[in-house]
């Protein structure tokens, strides 16, 4: 279970969050919903590490820890908005580079690799790079990517803004096959449709009213 | 009329040969094909001046350029780090913003009135590497700032350090950006290498002038051209293979 507590965060004297609670429970899907500019896409950057957090602090399994420990313990998988994918790298190299640079093998990581591109019906991208894919198949190399590393809670952001909005059901049928496999998942996004597709909870901004 | 002189302005006369053709005899008394393998050793002594200046600057100010730029591009706020970048930036403003001839004269003439005597060879280097790597590090440090956040937060989320997120991820992408403009550069220091002249190095272009200059010819300086075009040639030839190389991805 990831807890946040108290999170405070100003850019500029503006202030974004102020003093924000927020329970992420285990095998569950939580989305942070809201109008844009509200701040979802810093807590999730918070939460990754990405940005630090003026106030507050973060609770892992009962043990208060920093964004930093979380990531180097491979808690955290990321998918971006834009997905981040290395346009120099095969969609196979994409996978395979972080586990490999970590100290697997690279026929474990191929392995793995293999497994992943086939659940996520990638196969015949495997050689292919980032540059030539859809949106859609771009966003299964970025969670496959994430996946690679077997993280424990998989943090989204916007799946759906980058897509075609037919998209946006393929999106959601792969969320909600991840939960019934057991990953825990925090999705910002400002879709509410998308939100009630996926969500065990669904977490309001600004005032973090929960449903 | 002779076909490789009449063009070139020689002052040849024409002789009736044995076998009935007329061919010039120029100024030295052979045939402008004699002069030329006459004056093509001083020439090729000349040239290796211009490639072992413009080898030992390429192979020191590329890199240093890259080390330079990652303090041009830090966004760290730190003191140390904001020093840095203000030393860096009037590093590059000073060398880009005088001629390298001035630095060349400077390096040479103007460092032992503090104590700092450079060999020719030597004042040359440093100042060619200094000067290079000035533009050099601007390039990169434009190269980095292309990459864009999301590539470095990727790295980071994929708990890659900052050294392989250096290696594996951003400098390939910067390589491809930068090739281009790196280009321009490598080919500008073939043709600035001739600059040495002022402290009394014997590089291609003084041969060539030398030569003219004692024989009344043009002919010595049209050689210095295609000799220049030959290198510039062959490093257009990499940088266009290099450009392939890297255009397998978009």
């Amino acid at each position: 279970m990831l807890e946040l507590k108290g999170i405070s965060k100003a850019f500029n004297g503006r202030q974004i969050l102020s003093n924000l609670d927020l329970t992420v429970t285990d095998g569950k899907t939580l989305a942070i919903v809201g109008p844009s500019g509200v701040g979802k896409t810093t807590l999730l950057r918070i939460i990754a590490g990405l940005e630090n957090a003026d106030q507050g602090s973060m609770i892992w399994n009962g043990a208060s820890v920093t964004p930093e420990e979380l990531r180097k313990q491979g808690v955290l998988g990321v998918v971006f908005q834009n997905f981040g994918l290395f346009p120099q790298y095969t969609v196979q190299r994409n996978i395979t580079l972080a586990p490999t640079l970590s100290g697997t093998s690279q026929a474990e990581a191929d392995k793995k690799a293999g497994e992943l591109l086939d659940q996520l019906q990638l196969s015949e991208q495997a050689n292919a790079y980032p540059g030539t894919l859809s949106g859609g198949q771009k966003q299964r190399v970025a969670i496959a990517r994430a996946l690679a590393l077997n993280p424990q809670v998989l943090l989204y952001d916007e799946p759906t803004s980058a897509l075609d909005p037919a998209l946006r059901d393929n999106v959601a049928g792969m969320l909600n096959q991840f939960k019934q496999d057991g990953m825990t998942q925090v999705v910002v996004t400002h879709d509410m449709d998308f939100a009630a597709a996926v969500a065990d909870t669904v977490f309001t901004m600004p005032n973090g009213k929960k449903e | 009329m002779c076909v490789l002189c009449s063009p070139l302005g020689l002052q040849g006369a024409l002789f009736d040969y044995d076998d009935g053709n007329y061919k010039c005899r120029d100024i030295l008394g052979g045939t402008t094909m004699n002069y030329i393998m006459e004056i093509l050793p001083a020439l090729f002594s000349g040239a290796w001046t211009t490639i072992w200046v413009f080898a030992l600057t390429l192979i020191i100010s590329i890199p240093l350029g890259v080390v330079l730029s990652l303090g041009l591009s830090t966004t760290a706020k730190n003191p140390l780090a904001l020093l840095i970048r203000w030393l860096l930036n009037i590093y590059t403003w000073v060398f880009r913003g005088t001629p390298l001839l001035l630095q060349l004269i400077f390096v040479f003439y103007g460092l032992p009135t503090i104590g700092v005597v450079f060999d020719r060879g030597s004042a040359v280097i440093f100042a060619f590497v200094l000067n290079y790597a000035a533009y050099f590090a601007e390039i990169f440090r434009g190269g980095f700032q292309a990459v864009s956040k999301e590539q470095f937060e990727a790295a980071t989320v994929l708990n890659l350090t900052r050294w392989q997120t250096l290696r594996y991820v951003i400098i390939p992408q910067v390589v491809k950006i930068v090739l281009p403009s790196i280009g321009n550069e490598v080919i500008n220091l073939v043709k600035d290498s001739s600059l040495v002249y002022v402290i009394g190095l014997g590089d291609l272009l003084r041969a060539g002038n030398i030569a003219t200059a004692r024989d009344v010819t043009l002919v010595p300086l049209v050689l210095v051209g295609i000799i220049y075009l030959l290198m510039t040639f062959v490093l257009t030839m990499v940088q266009k293979q290099m450009e392939k190389k890297f255009a397998f991805y978009r």
